[in-house]
């Protein structure tokens, strides 16, 4: 940070006069308006239109081969809410959610850690190593995955190399297939999110315990670990929000019979034009999405107070 | 900087155990990538590991893929204008943002930033609902409208953070010597925060280029862009010629992550 920070434009000669300030102040006020229309409007054509026409279908009813009765109903609600398939959906989809950023978070804790500690002239390159496949097509890495686990894949052809299996593992079209590829792809963004959340971790505060007297797990489970939460909180909600809506991992390496709700509302489009029943099924994904980020923003302020 | 610790703790300990499970999550954070390039060099017919010779010819294959070829020049002309556009929309945004005061400030900064909080599936849904009646389905205007949204929360935030870490006083200077806005904002502002802009329109161009979900609903039956190819071609087929198309593309954002790395550092980019 530098001393000559003037954040604001100030305005010229404060108090010398009222009519000087009141003409910038409308000056300033067109300007940024010129400034943030043009991304206003952007965003109002490609996002919220969108999203509203989306939520506002979702009220309406569907028949088969795409035909959409203009209505106001619930109607279309109802078969999700009282399906059992659907909760099922529901629940295995929020379960995957869980399951993958709690691994995801465990695997990559140890990577944040070491780069947050690191004081190694490779620290920089580490790093970018660390959150470079988020610049790599989720469709690349989830087929990297393919490979690894199919049937005569990575794993598989290794294990039956080595004798300890007869027959192949199935790791692929299904959720254990699915869950670890989810693991590796939300990796780079959960140590990107602890990284950040570690700012009061300081190895000093390990030290000071260390010195009188903790022993090692002692230090872990009573300096390190509470120092962290916040950023540990941060990339399991980050993850799991992620992983609830992702589309193409479980579409890939699920095969067919891995349903969840991004699945399901693919399925619901392009197979059975169904619009205002994949429609419900993203108000209910987004519902489900809302819920998780309350809740996760009372736990940090229960954290932080 | 280095100033020794007066006291080493058991701690330390600990350190080469941990550098031995730190580099076994790297493997595994980077194990996709790396047997997808030793695949595209390998002779089997069909996908299986281990490689049972070498061979160049998946890499041969590519040029008369045609869907590959086709696809590929979809996802640059999208990303292109992609990027163009949300340069336009984005720099002036964090501009305002950072340079005005207003009251609505912090919504306007998180409303600019919250696409990335809904899920794409969710937004891919709600633009082929709206576009297929307005016959933007299937088009470039669609799937460029529709990776907007997506792209336009990186610019904004690239830019915001190199306009916070600049001071104003060459600013004043400018305009004290009688520059007027137009002048100020090209001959000083923009010189000053050029790696945020650039970092931004590379990351863009990268999560358009790379964009599936959005691609798929809005384009598939008649513009897929590359992404989609790869998923139909991934669901279809049991050769290697994928993964040669998939090395290639690692080697694209490779280079992409040397430059926002060089310009900006990679993490206040991200």
């Amino acid at each position: 940070m530098t001393l000559l920070q003037t954040r604001r434009p100030v305005t010229p000669h404060p108090g010398d006069d009222g009519a000087l300030e009141k003409a910038t102040e409308r000056r300033n006020r067109r300007t940024y308006r010129a400034l943030l229309i043009p991304g206003l409007l952007g965003l109002l054509v490609s996002f919220v239109f969108p999203l509203a026409y989306m939520v506002r279908m979702s009220f309406n009813r569907g028949a088969a081969d795409g035909v959409v009765e203009e209505t106001f109903t619930f109607d279309t609600y109802l078969q999700p809410l009282t399906d059992p398939y659907y909760w099922k959906v529901t629940l295995d989809t929020f379960q995957m959610g869980v399951t993958v950023g709690i691994l995801c978070v465990a695997v990559s804790y140890p990577v944040a850690l070491f780069l947050a500690r690191s004081t190694s002239k490779y620290r920089g390159l580490l790093l970018a190593v660390a959150i470079a496949p988020l610049l790599t097509s989720a469709v690349v890495r989830t087929y990297g995955w393919m490979v690894i686990l199919g049937t005569n894949g990575l794993v598989n052809s290794s294990l039956e190399g080595l004798g300890i299996i007869d027959a192949p593992l199935k790791l692929t079209n299904n959720l254990t297939g699915v869950t670890i590829g989810l693991v590796e792809i939300f990796m780079p963004y959960a140590i990107l999110a602890m990284i950040s959340g570690f700012g009061r971790l300081s190895p000093q505060l390990e030290e000071a315990a260390g010195s009188l007297g903790a022993s090692r797990v002692k230090v872990f489970t009573r300096v390190t670990l509470p120092l962290s939460l916040p950023g540990v909180l941060a990339a399991f909600l980050m993850v799991f929000v992620l992983s609830i809506s992702t589309f193409i991992t479980p579409r890939l390496l699920g095969g067919g019979s891995v349903q969840v709700l991004a699945t399901e509302i693919y399925d619901q489009t392009t197979g059975l034009l169904n619009w205002p029943f994949a429609a419900a099924l993203s108000v209910i994904l987004l519902v489900l999405f809302g819920l998780i980020i309350a809740v996760y923003q009372r736990l940090t302020r229960k954290i932080g107070g | 900087m280095s100033e020794a610790p007066l006291y080493k703790p058991r701690f330390n300990a600990a350190k080469p155990a941990f550098g031995v499970l730190v580099f076994l999550l790297y493997l595994f954070l980077l194990a996709p990538l790396l047997v997808v390039f030793v695949v595209s060099f390998a002779s089997n017919q069909y996908l299986s590991f281990p490689p049972e010779g070498l061979t160049l010819k998946w890499y041969e294959m590519l040029p008369q893929e045609s869907t590959f070829m086709d696809g590929m020049r979809v996802s640059l002309i999208v990303a292109a204008a992609v990027t163009l556009i949300v340069l336009a929309l984005g720099v002036p945004a964090a501009l305002a943002l950072d340079r005005f005061d207003f009251k609505a400030k912090a919504a306007v900064q998180s409303f600019f930033l919250s696409p990335l909080l809904i899920p794409s599936i969710v937004l891919a849904l709600g633009m082929v609902l709206l576009f297929g009646p307005l016959k933007l389905t299937n088009t470039y205007a669609g799937i460029i409208i529709g990776h907007v949204a997506i792209t336009i929360p990186f610019v904004i935030r690239t830019t915001l953070m190199s306009l916070a870490t600049t001071d104003t006083s060459c600013e004043a200077a400018a305009r004290i010597l009688g520059a007027d806005s137009w002048t100020v904002f090209r001959r000083v502002t923009l010189p000053i925060i050029r790696p945020g802009v650039i970092a931004g329109g590379v990351i863009a161009f990268i999560v358009s280029f790379d964009e599936a979900v959005i691609s798929l609903f809005v384009a598939e039956s008649g513009l897929p862009t590359l992404p989609v190819q790869v998923l139909r071609y991934v669901e279809n087929s049991a050769d290697a010629a994928v993964a040669a198309l998939s090395v290639i593309l690692i080697l694209i954002s490779l280079a992409v992550v040397v430059v926002v790395e060089r310009v900006m550092g990679l993490r206040r980019a991200l």
